[in-house]
């Protein structure tokens, strides 16, 4: 019965002001059975305080073949990042 | 020993956790799904950490250099105060979904009943172990709903779990003279309003899940004053194996 259920991609936001971040893939029945599967699989160490899931079927992916027209060009391209500025230590995360 | 009454009132709670959190261990490793086999044991130690607060506040109370330990491992089935429902065996999951429905419809409005206690130390217990119970009502109304309401044969098996367990549901609601001593006393909790919401609540997911309520009014008694069925027995051997063969043994 199982096999029948689609997988959906969870999100974990760890705490308030980051990002959600991909933490794995489960199954479940619905959107409703997602959040909770990815609530008692992915946060019962205190891991996060918000849940996103995505049923897999919706995300479309990169293809791996293009990887050398898509990322090569940008690897030589160093004034692109703003490496330039001094951020101050208040400003976290970046 | 210095209060019995609070003592018995509060070994009536600690058991049922203690007893219900065993029962879903068993399930660890035989989920009917992975992420559902985690859900199952994630309540399974709620329900013991529930058991350990209120198991450490009565060894407080005993005296005698009592610890939580001897009250969960060194006491025989007469001294378990637990409810007949929750030491029925697990049966398949519907099962253990209605048994479980049955019981979080109790502790949800128990616990939140029980944060006004007058006792400061069962209010703190109460606050922490609602939010819990909180949770775990709405999984297992969720699984209710979705059982019942699902395929022909969902629906006929956990419409079967009703009404096997129906007899079992309102024990935990009949006062005995502990719960009558502490609600006098002002720190217990009124078993009848608590009836009403529980009931309220068990009637709407029932309706919900399109399961048809027995009629029947007749209720098994008896765990609350020690009288068990056959099943407590075989529970406490494999819960207590362990400290009875090897006394004071550690990890």
């Amino acid at each position: 019965m199982n096999k029948n259920w689609p997988l959906w991609e969870i999100f974990i936001r760890s705490k308030a002001g980051l990002n959600h971040k991909h933490v794995g893939s489960l199954h479940a029945a619905d959107a409703d059975m997602a959040v909770q599967n990815a609530r008692d699989v992915y946060t019962r160490r205190n891991e996060g305080v918000s849940i996103w899931v995505v049923e897999t079927k919706h995300i479309t992916a990169s293809d791996p073949d293009d990887s050398d027209q898509m990322y090569e060009p940008a690897k030589d391209k160093a004034y692109r990042h703003p490496t330039f500025y001094d951020l101050p230590d208040e400003l976290k995360h970046m | 020993m210095t209060d019995q009454n609070k003592f018995d009132y509060i070994l009536q709670q600690a058991d049922n956790c203690l007893i219900l959190g065993q029962r879903l261990a068993e399930w660890c490793g035989h989920g009917p799904i992975l992420e559902q086999d985690i859900a199952l044991t994630n309540i399974s130690l709620d329900l013991i950490g529930q058991a350990r607060l209120f198991y450490q506040y009565a060894a407080e109370i005993q005296g005698e250099e009592k610890t939580e330990d001897d009250l969960a491992y060194l006491r025989d089935a007469w001294g378990f105060k637990n409810v007949l429902l929750v030491e029925q065996p697990n049966g398949d999951f519907g099962f253990t979904i209605m048994r479980q429905f049955l019981y979080d419809t109790f502790s949800c409005y128990f616990y939140e009943a029980l944060m006004s206690s007058s006792d400061e130390r069962l209010a703190s217990i109460a606050a922490k172990s609602h939010k819990e119970t909180l949770y775990h009502m709405k999984w297992s109304a969720d699984w209710v709903i979705r059982l019942g309401d699902g395929t022909v044969e969902s629906h006929n098996r956990v419409q079967q779990a009703l009404n096997e367990l129906w007899s079992y549901k309102d024990e935990i609601v009949i006062e005995t003279s502990a719960d009558s001593d502490a609600l006098a006393a002002g720190y217990g909790v009124s078993l009848a309003e608590l009836k009403e919401k529980r009931d309220a609540k068990i009637t709407a997911v029932l309706e919900e899940a399109t399961l048809s309520i027995p009629e029947g009014t007749y209720s098994h008694k008896g765990g609350k004053e020690g009288v068990h069925s056959e099943h407590l027995g075989y529970i406490l051997a494999d819960l207590q194996f362990l400290q009875r063969a090897y006394p004071g043994n550690e990890w």
